[in-house]
C-alpha cells in the first residue's frame, strides 16, 4: 500500500440536475505537488470544496491524510491549509489579528502563537505591516497573508485554489518559490488549481485534467503528452478538452451560479 | 483562548473600530425619541394618556435591539459574500460554536446600543418607575437580543445576496417594528391592527419592558415573559437548523 494522502474514490456532485462532479477518482501521494486543471465549470472548485468539508458530495468518499472527510470532520480540517479563490480575510482586522484568528480556532498552543506567527509574517515579508488592516492591503498582499495563515497550523496538506489569478509577475514567481521550498523542507503536499498551463508544468509534479465533471486524464507532463501525441501540455489540454469557450453556468463561487441558474430554469 | 472568544471579540473590535457605524445605530433611535417624543407629546397629553416620552422609551429601545440585533445577525450573510465565512467553516470547530461566537457577539453589541439608548432617554428626563425592575428589563433586553441575532443569523444563512437583505428589511423588519405597538398604544387601536399586533412576538417585549420601565401592560407580564422565552428557543432553533444547511 502506497501512502496516498489525498484520496478519492467515486466521488459525485449534483447541484439539482446539473451533474457538477461525475464519479472522480484519485489519489495524492504525501509530499506531491498535484495540480487540477480544466476549463471554467469543469468541477475543480466544487472538487476542492468537497475536500475541505464545504460541501457534502452527494456520494463517494474522499479522505485527507486518512481521516474521512465526512465522518472525521476534525481531523480532516486540522490536516490542511487553504488560499481559497476569493480572498477569506477579515477587512476589519490587521494582518497581526488574522493570523490570531486562525491560530485560536486551529487550537495553536498559545505559547508557539506569537513565534509561528512572526516567522510566516517575515516569510511573506508582512512582518512590517503587521498592524495594517487587511482593507489597506492590495491583492497581492492580501493572497500573501492567506498563504502565511494557511500554513499557521503546520497542514501536511496545501490546497491552492487559482492563488496566482490576478497577480503580478513578481508576485507570482514569489508565491511559487515559496510554495516549491514549503514542499521539499517540510514535506507539506501541495494541491493546486490554475488557468495557467505554464505555471502547471513548470511547479507540478503530476497533473489531473478535469472536464464536465470527469477526469479525462491524468499523469506526468511527459505521460500526458506522450498519451496525446502532443508537444506540450498545452497542446494536451485542448486536445483532450476542445477547443470551444464554455459558457458561464461554471461553478465559479463554489456552486453559487449553478444553484442561480437552477434556480433561473426552474422559474421558466 | 476559545473558538467562540475570538470570533465574538472579532465581532466586538468590528463595532468598536466602525463609529459610524455606531454614532448610525444610536442616532436613529434617538431621533425617534426626540422627533416623536417631543413632537407628538402634546397631542399625546392632549388625549388624556400622560407622558409620551415615557411611553415611547421601552418601544425606541426594541427597535434600537431589533434593528442592530437583526443587522449584526446578518453579518452571516456579509461573511458569505465577502469569504471570510469560508475561513470559519473550514476550521475544525463545529458549526454550533462558529454560529455562537457571532451570534453571542452580535447579541453584546445589540445589548451596548440598547443600554445606551436607556442611558440618553434618561438624560432626557426619563425614568423608570421602579429601579428594583432594572435587572428584569435588562434581563429582557438581553432574551431579545439574543433572539434577533439569531433570527438574522438564520435569514443570513438562506438568502444569497444583499437584494435579498433589503427584502427581509421592508418586508420582514419594518412591519415586526411598526406592528408591536412601540409607537402607540395598542389600547384602542383598530381590531385589525390589535390582532396583527398580537401575533408579533415583539409586541410583547415592547409590552414586558413597559411593564417593568413604566409599570403598564396590555397582555400581562407572565404572558410577555412567556411569549419572549419561547421566541427565544424559536429563534435559536431556527438559526441553528440553517446555518448547518450553509453549502459554502
Amino acid at each position: 500500500m502506497s501512502e496516498a494522502v489525498i484520496k478519492a474514490t467515486k466521488v459525485v456532485k449534483n447541484f439539482g440536475d446539473v451533474k457538477a462532479v461525475r464519479g472522480i477518482s484519485f489519489e495524492i501521494q504525501a509530499g506531491e505537488i498535484f495540480a487540477f486543471l480544466g476549463p471554467n465549470g469543469a468541477g475543480k472548485s466544487t472538487t476542492i470544496s468537497m475536500l475541505t468539508t464545504m460541501l457534502r458530495p452527494t456520494s463517494g468518499e474522499l479522505y485527507l491524510n486518512g481521516h474521512d472527510v465526512q465522518k472525521e470532520q476534525d481531523a480532516a480540517r486540522r490536516s490542511f491549509g487553504i488560499v481559497f479563490q476569493d480572498p477569506a480575510l477579515e477587512e476589519e482586522l490587521t494582518a497581526y489579528e488574522n493570523m490570531i484568528v486562525h491560530a485560536v480556532l486551529y487550537a495553536v498552543p498559545k505559547a508557539e502563537q506569537k513565534p509561528r506567527i512572526e516567522e510566516l509574517l517575515r516569510l511573506v515579508d508582512l512582518w512590517g505591516r503587521k498592524d495594517s488592516y487587511v482593507k489597506t492591503f492590495s491583492g497581492g498582499m492580501r493572497r500573501r497573508l492567506e498563504i502565511a495563515r494557511g500554513l499557521l497550523h503546520h497542514p501536511k496538506i496545501l490546497f491552492l485554489d487559482e492563488p496566482t489569478l490576478g497577480l503580478d509577475t513578481q508576485t507570482r514567481n514569489l508565491l511559487w518559490d515559496y510554495v516549491k521550498k514549503l514542499n521539499s523542507s517540510e514535506g507539506t503536499t501541495i494541491f493546486f488549481t490554475t488557468h495557467y498551463l505554464d505555471e502547471a508544468q513548470a511547479i507540478a509534479e503530476r497533473i489531473a485534467i478535469i472536464d464536465h465533471g470527469e477526469i479525462v486524464a491524468v499523469g506526468t507532463v511527459g505521460q500526458l503528452t506522450k498519451k496525446t501525441g502532443t508537444k506540450d501540455l498545452e497542446e494536451a489540454y485542448l486536445q483532450l478538452t476542445g477547443k470551444e469557450v464554455r459558457d458561464e453556468t461554471s461553478l465559479a463561487n463554489n456552486g453559487l451560479n449553478v444553484r442561480t441558474a437552477n434556480r433561473n430554469m426552474r422559474l421558466r | 483562548m476559545d473558538a467562540v472568544y475570538i470570533l465574538w471579540l472579532r465581532q466586538m473590535k468590528r463595532y468598536v473600530r466602525s463609529r459610524s457605524r455606531v454614532l448610525g445605530a444610536i442616532g436613529q433611535p434617538i431621533l425617534f425619541l426626540l422627533a416623536l417624543g417631543y413632537g407628538l407629546g402634546s397631542v399625546y397629553k392632549r388625549a388624556g394618556e400622560g407622558n409620551f416620552l415615557e411611553f415611547l422609551v421601552p418601544g425606541i429601545i426594541v427597535q434600537t435591539i431589533l434593528f442592530s440585533g437583526v443587522f449584526w445577525g446578518i453579518q452571516i450573510l456579509f461573511d458569505k459574500r465577502f469569504g471570510f465565512l469560508k475561513e470559519m467553516l473550514v476550521a475544525p470547530v463545529s458549526r454550533l460554536r462558529v454560529l455562537l461566537g457571532n451570534s453571542l457577539g452580535g447579541a453584546t453589541i445589540s445589548l451596548l446600543q440598547g443600554i445606551f439608548v436607556l442611558v440618553i432617554s434618561m438624560v432626557l428626563g426619563f425614568r423608570p418607575h421602579n429601579w428594583a425592575f432594572m435587572p428584569l428589563s435588562l434581563l429582557i433586553m438581553l432574551a431579545l437580543c439574543v433572539a434577533l441575532t439569531s433570527f438574522g443569523a438564520g435569514l443570513a444563512s438562506i438568502v444569497e445576496d444583499f437584494q435579498g437583505f433589503q427584502g427581509i428589511n421592508n418586508f420582514i423588519i419594518f412591519p415586526l417594528y411598526f406592528l408591536s405597538g412601540a409607537l402607540y398604544p395598542l389600547t384602542g387601536a383598530p381590531t385589525a391592527l390589535r390582532v396583527l399586533s398580537s401575533i408579533n412576538p415583539l409586541t410583547y417585549c415592547v409590552d414586558a419592558l413597559r411593564y417593568t420601565m413604566i409599570n403598564q401592560t396590555h397582555f400581562g407580564i407572565t404572558k410577555d415573559l412567556i411569549v419572549i422565552a419561547l421566541t427565544v428557543v424559536v429563534c435559536i432553533v431556527f438559526a441553528v437548523n440553517r446555518f448547518n444547511r450553509i453549502q459554502a
